[in-house]
């Protein structure tokens, strides 16, 4: 029994020491700073006088403040259009890429590689792009008869669904990938067997491939939303938050106020509101996809 | 008539075929514009880039955007920089991942389950919370605008941890119990058996540690004010909010700094997708 147990708590010491490294980062750099900012967000703090505690203020302060009203809008409404559209398109691309046709990996190729690029440094072609003087995008858009003066980043109307666009172009392939990677592991006999059947394209797709790719739909649904309700870098390049604000997520607004009006505690309970509002709504999708596994 | 209609279901197959491949290259072209555009503009000559209406082709090829972006940006610097934080941030990363990932994948230890769950929930959690502390912290003891100060909090990865687990976990464990009857340390078997196993995996992380590093704006945005540790994302971002209108050097900046993550991700692009398609991303 006595060396039995001292094996076993050798064991764990070894299994801790292997985990130290990681605990003591993850602790001191996400853990800590975390429980900091909830901390901070409950005073009054600008990095050089020290922090002066001001109770729920901030969070009142918040509730009644439209720019995050604004922010949170806009942070909603890009979530609401860029998670979806993302899948249905990483789902289409990996159907169609699932084929067999000459050319196949190039497209491939093609449609990751904005994944691998830095949005922050390809937004700045996208800028250019859409440069309402000597942009080709413009140019284009113009000839079909969509003309935005001051040029579409600096439209109110066309900013947004701009950045929202840029978003969907980044991440897509990166879910295209998870889904040819499930589409290969269905074997081919369930779908040729619901053929034989006599099930339609449309039938198999909705009662064969659509089910048993449900683990996949779960992780890209959750890792987009997250992904969106982060949203930042081309819209720190291509419009800084406007015009008029109407690009300014949460994540900018933390930016704006913590970093360039130097109000951290402010900028921390704008923290805090995002983090619970991810949290709530991975929650709820984890939730609602786990439902709907038990039925098939 | 069989053979007709043999033949004339092999001509619809192939024109399918071929349907597709053309849909293929446009959905391609249309998704490497941006791409496309900033290598062509790089070559162009001032004048061509701001004529108007613009044109995709260059009508004339020059290299005096390269030549200029090393004189008018600190550009060696802030790839310099950039190579240091990326690449030490993934080698220590896969290290420190991989370490946390064996213990909780291979190991039986009380109180495994509790740090499994702790890692998901971080996984979850939006970095954005951090960053006014941590700027905070790291500006207390000095190590803001230092290199350090960019590398030390991206030391290990929660999503690396559970990724590396979960491949891990779908290795068989007899190679593992003959080392372990012949004696080895846990150590050893991390490194000698594990480890070397885990090659499809640990490159398919290290891509992703290393684009994601080398591309992050937001946070060496925040952390290096000046140029003595700004990364290239970040540098150039500044610049253009700076100079708008020098496109043809902007461009020729910004291919230039692509360049490497693309080259990483077309060296292990089998590795990359073996990758994908074995690990937890089931």
């Amino acid at each position: 029994m006595h060396p039995a147990k001292k094996r076993v708590s050798r064991k764990a010491i070894t299994a801790w020491l292997f985990l130290a490294p990681s605990l003591l980062v993850l602790g001191g750099f996400t853990l800590y700073p975390m429980i900091q900012a909830a901390y901070l967000s409950l005073t009054d703090y600008n990095l050089i006088r020290a922090a002066k505690w001001v109770g729920l203020d901030n969070y009142a302060e918040l509730f009644g403040d439209d720019a995050f009203w604004n922010a949170f809008g806009n942070t909603v409404l890009y979530a609401a259009v860029v998670t979806p559209a993302t899948i249905v398109l990483a789902l289409a691309l990996a159907l169609f890429l699932d084929r067999q046709f000459v050319g196949r990996a190039f497209v491939r190729t093609a449609i990751f590689l904005p994944f691998i690029v830095s949005l922050g440094i390809i937004a700045i072609a996208w800028a250019f792009l859409l440069d309402p003087n000597i942009g080709l995008v413009s140019y284009w858009l113009s000839q079909i008869g969509i003309v935005a003066e001051q040029g579409v980043l600096s439209d109110p109307r066309w900013a947004m669904p701009a950045v929202m666009f840029v978003g969907v172009w980044k991440n897509v392939g990166f879910y295209m990938v998870i889904y040819l990677a499930g589409l290969q592991s269905i074997p081919e006999e369930l779908r040729e067997a619901a053929r034989l059947d006599g099930a339609n394209a449309w039938q198999r797709f909705r009662n064969v491939t659509l089910p048993l790719l449900s683990n996949q739909t779960m992780l890209v649904s959750v890792m987009a939303l997250i992904a969106s309700l982060q949203a930042f870098d081309q819209i720190y390049v291509m419009t800084h938050g406007g015009p008029f604000f109407r690009t300014e997520t949460l994540v900018m607004l933390i930016y704006r106020e913590g970093f360039q009006e130097l109000r951290f505690g402010y900028g921390a309970a704008i923290s805090w509101v995002l983090l619970l509002f991810v949290l709530i709504l991975s929650i709820t999708q984890y939730g609602f996809f786990q439902r709907r596994q038990v039925k098939y | 008539m069989t053979i007709t209609r043999n033949r004339s279901y092999i001509s619809t197959r192939s024109l399918t075929k071929w349907l597709s491949t053309l849909a293929g290259i446009v959905i391609a072209l249309a998704v490497l514009l941006p791409i496309v555009w900033m290598a062509f503009t790089a070559f162009k000559p001032e004048a061509d880039i701001v004529t108007f209406p613009p044109t995709l082709w260059p009508r004339e090829l020059t290299f005096e955007h390269f030549q200029e972006v090393w004189n008018r940006i600190p550009f060696a610097k802030l790839y310099l920089n950039t190579i240091i934080f990326a690449g030490s941030v993934t080698v220590i990363s896969l290290l420190f991942d991989s370490m946390a990932a064996y213990a909780l994948a291979r190991l039986q230890f009380r109180g495994s389950n509790v740090v499994l769950v702790g890692i998901l929930i971080l996984l979850m959690l939006p970095f954005q919370v951090t960053l006014i502390p941590l700027y905070d912290m790291l500006n207390t003891v000095g190590l803001t605008n230092t290199l350090p100060g960019l590398i030390i909090p991206r030391m290990t990865n929660a999503f690396g941890i559970f990724f590396l687990r979960q491949f891990f976990l779908s290795l068989p464990k007899d190679l593992e119990e003959a080392a372990r009857v012949d004696g080895a340390s846990e150590w050893r078997i991390y490194a000698r058996v594990i480890m070397p196993l885990a090659k499809p995996a640990l490159l398919t992380l290290g891509l992703f540690h290393f684009q994601y590093n080398w591309n992050d704006l937001l946070w060496p945005l925040i952390m290096s004010a000046d140029v003595s540790s700004a990364t290239l994302p970040a540098g150039l971002a500044l610049f253009m909010g700076q100079h708008v209108v020098e496109y043809g050097l902007l461009m020729a900046g910004s291919l230039l700094s692509l360049l490497p993550v693309v080259a990483f991700f077309l060296i292990i692009q089998r590795s990359f997708v073996a990758g994908i398609a074995t690990t937890g991303l089931k």
